[in-house]
């Protein structure tokens, strides 16, 4: 390897970077002006550090049409964590079962969770606000996490995790005495941790970015999100005050920002690691 | 210190029979080898032991209680794997510490336990480290501290050198020997290496093709092999196998490469013309002006000692192991000495004492 510089490469790099850099940090010194100042169209690349109250002001007061942003990243928070975690716990225990346990109808069990992969949100989406419906969990959190727990893609991504476990680890564990609860929570779960960090990551961001099911199953203002906050800030009755927007939109970027750089490095080996 | 019983043991997957009925008892203290070719069934006997599977039919006894339907964990063995099987998150002390955690034994007993085991085994300096930071030989030493720490009625080790070099792997086999006679402990030891078998065993148990074929001392097995296979499995060179047929009223045996020769230990029971297998170990063969010509085919010098391989005319390899390493003819004159001759029935395969015939 030579130690030079590799300036295509470089150039063609940030040029990438530039390209998905630019929307956000528009977006971040927009945020600093005044509203009147973006309907002019007086958009600068520069943040006006004076302008930085607005973050302070969206958090405690929120826009009009949209409640307080303290409270939506707090709802968005709790909802996309109760769904990747949910989702996980589910699908570790239900891949667990169809690798290490001989059950009858194991590999129907398989197929039926795999088949549900064909069927998204969107599509059962009228059916499953009808059986919220009838369990009374609209207007409710538990009525915006628990359908979107149920996931076939996590259980998929274990399962192949789980079947690259050498046997032989799974027969010293059990002739060191230790059963099932033990081995997956000793044994298994420590073993796929970088899978699971990874699984983790995209679970949030995808519970984070959830718009449709929330949107239609809850209404209550308290129940908001960050991204229907952001939807509702837009296009009210009285002019839509950009700058306000853009802050909202700074802030609902952070929380999944953090998630992903503290978890980048476990994230990245357990895309990448298929070796036990 | 246990014994260990096996009654009749059949196991099958399916429609494929693996295991014919193994009948075996192990002394207490003992160190029992089960040697054979791969396939033979040999790790499914040592599973079935260790109830990692079940048997089709028969019974299991360690200290004359049946375990047949006990699992694992209650049978009180320990197993060693070929592949380690460490657990990879874990330290070295969490290895070997994790069965007896479980056993929920104090933390005081556990550490005096690991202490132990990591003494007797010099890994005293390693026990915060890692699997993935130990070396092959080091892996394999957690392996068998795990199981020591359990202090079990059995040992059960399956191919444990077999992922080692070899340097290594007689290191370690000797290790193993040590540590068991010291310990005490009753073992089964599973491996398809003939040297590990001979050297490690109290006694051996051949298996071929899921039949036990001999279960004997390890000498005996050499000198007197039961049938034609394990003849030609149990010693390196392996045994020339000629073929021939009684004569002289069973007292000789007529090879067809032309010799005939008068059995030394006396007749053989049976009609003349009986087709015979006569094994003569390469060791054995002499040279000797008035012996039989074998053209010369390989030589292979072992520093020690040189390995020949020669063709007969009729097409059969014969080897011969000699002492000195200065093979130079093209050809060897060669002598079959009577009294190291085996002799099989050619049909059964079986081994033929002498006897009135």
């Amino acid at each position: 390897m030579t130690r030079r510089i590799d300036w295509p490469a470089h150039i063609i790099l940030s040029l990438g970077v530039a390209l998905f850099v630019l929307p956000i940090w528009l977006v971040l010194s927009g945020s600093t002006l005044t509203a009147a100042e973006i309907s002019r169209g007086e958009l600068s690349l520069i943040p006006r550090l004076s302008g930085l109250g607005v973050y302070a002001s969206v958090l405690r007061d929120g826009s009009p049409g949209a409640g307080p942003v303290w409270r939506m990243l707090l709802v968005s928070g709790a909802m996309a964590l109760t769904i990747a975690v949910g989702k996980i716990v589910i699908s570790i225990l239900s891949a667990y079962a169809i690798t290490f346990f001989r059950f009858p109808f194991r590999m129907a069990a398989f197929w039926t969770i795999f088949i549900t992969l064909m069927l998204p949100v969107e599509v059962r989406i009228i059916p499953t606000y009808s059986v919220m419906s009838d369990l009374g969990l609209i207007n409710t959190f538990p009525g915006m996490t628990i359908p979107l727990i149920a996931s076939a893609t996590a259980t998929l991504l274990f399962r192949q995790t789980f079947l690259v476990v050498p046997d032989e680890l799974v027969e010293a564990a059990r002739m060191d005495g230790a059963g099932p609860w033990r081995f997956l929570k000793d044994i298994l779960i420590p073993v796929s941790s970088s899978n699971l960090a990874a699984l983790f990551v995209i679970l949030f961001v995808y519970g984070w970015n959830q718009y449709l099911w929330p949107l239609l199953v809850a209404t209550t203002p308290e129940l908001d999100t960050i991204v229907i906050g952001i939807v509702k800030m837009i296009g009210t009755e009285t002019a839509t005050e950009w700058n306000r927007v853009m802050a909202t939109a700074v802030l609902a970027l952070l929380p999944p920002v953090a998630v992903v750089v503290s978890m980048q490095r476990w994230f990245v080996r357990g895309l990448t690691d298929g070796e036990k | 210190m246990a014994t260990l019983i096996l009654d009749d043991i059949r196991k099958s997957f399916g429609k494929t029979a693996v295991l014919h009925g193994v009948d075996l008892a192990l002394h207490s203290g003992e160190m029992l080898v089960i040697v054979g070719a791969s396939g033979c069934g040999k790790s499914t006997l040592l599973r079935l032991v260790a109830g990692l599977e079940e048997p089709t039919s028969g019974r299991i006894l360690i200290d004359d209680t049946d375990v047949t339907n006990r699992d694992p964990s209650q049978r009180d063995i320990a197993m060693v794997f070929q592949n380690y099987a460490l657990y990879p998150h874990m330290s070295v002390f969490d290895n070997m510490a994790y069965g007896l955690r479980i056993r929920k034994l104090s933390d005081a007993e556990i550490k005096r336990r690991v202490d132990e085991a990591a003494g007797l085994l010099e890994l005293g300096h390693l026990l915060d480290r890692k699997p993935a930071q130990l070396s092959g030989g080091q892996r394999q030493r957690v392996a068998m501290g795990r199981a020591i720490v359990r202090e079990p009625k059995l040992f059960l080790f399956d191919e444990p050198l077999s992922n080692l070099d070899a340097t290594l792997r007689v290191t370690m086999r000797a290790e193993i020997r040590r540590l068991q006679r010291r310990m005490g402990v009753t073992s089964l030891y599973v491996t398809h290496d003939q040297v590990e078998a001979m050297t490690l065993g109290d006694r051996l148990l051949v298996l071929h093709k899921g039949v036990p074929v001999q279960l004997a001392t390890p000498m005996e097995v050499f000198h007197r092999p039961a049938n034609t296979y394990v003849a030609g499995f149990i010693g390196a060179p392996a045994m020339n196998l000629l073929a021939g047929k009684l004569a002289q009223g069973g007292r000789a045996v007529a090879l067809e490469i032309g010799e005939t020769i008068v059995f030394a230990d006396g007749p053989r029971a049976g009609a003349d013309g009986m087709a015979l297998t006569i094994g003569i170990r390469p060791e054995h063969l002499r040279l000797a002006d008035d012996g039989f010509t074998l053209p010369v085919d390989l030589v292979e010098p072992l520093g020690s000692e040189t390995v020949v391989i020669g063709k007969l005319e009729s097409g059969t390899l014969l080897t011969i192991k000699l002492a000195h390493s200065h093979v130079t003819d093209s050809f060897l004159r060669v002598r079959i000495p009577p009294e190291h001759l085996h002799v099989f029935d050619a049909g059964s395969g079986l081994r033929l004492e002498p006897g009135a015939g």
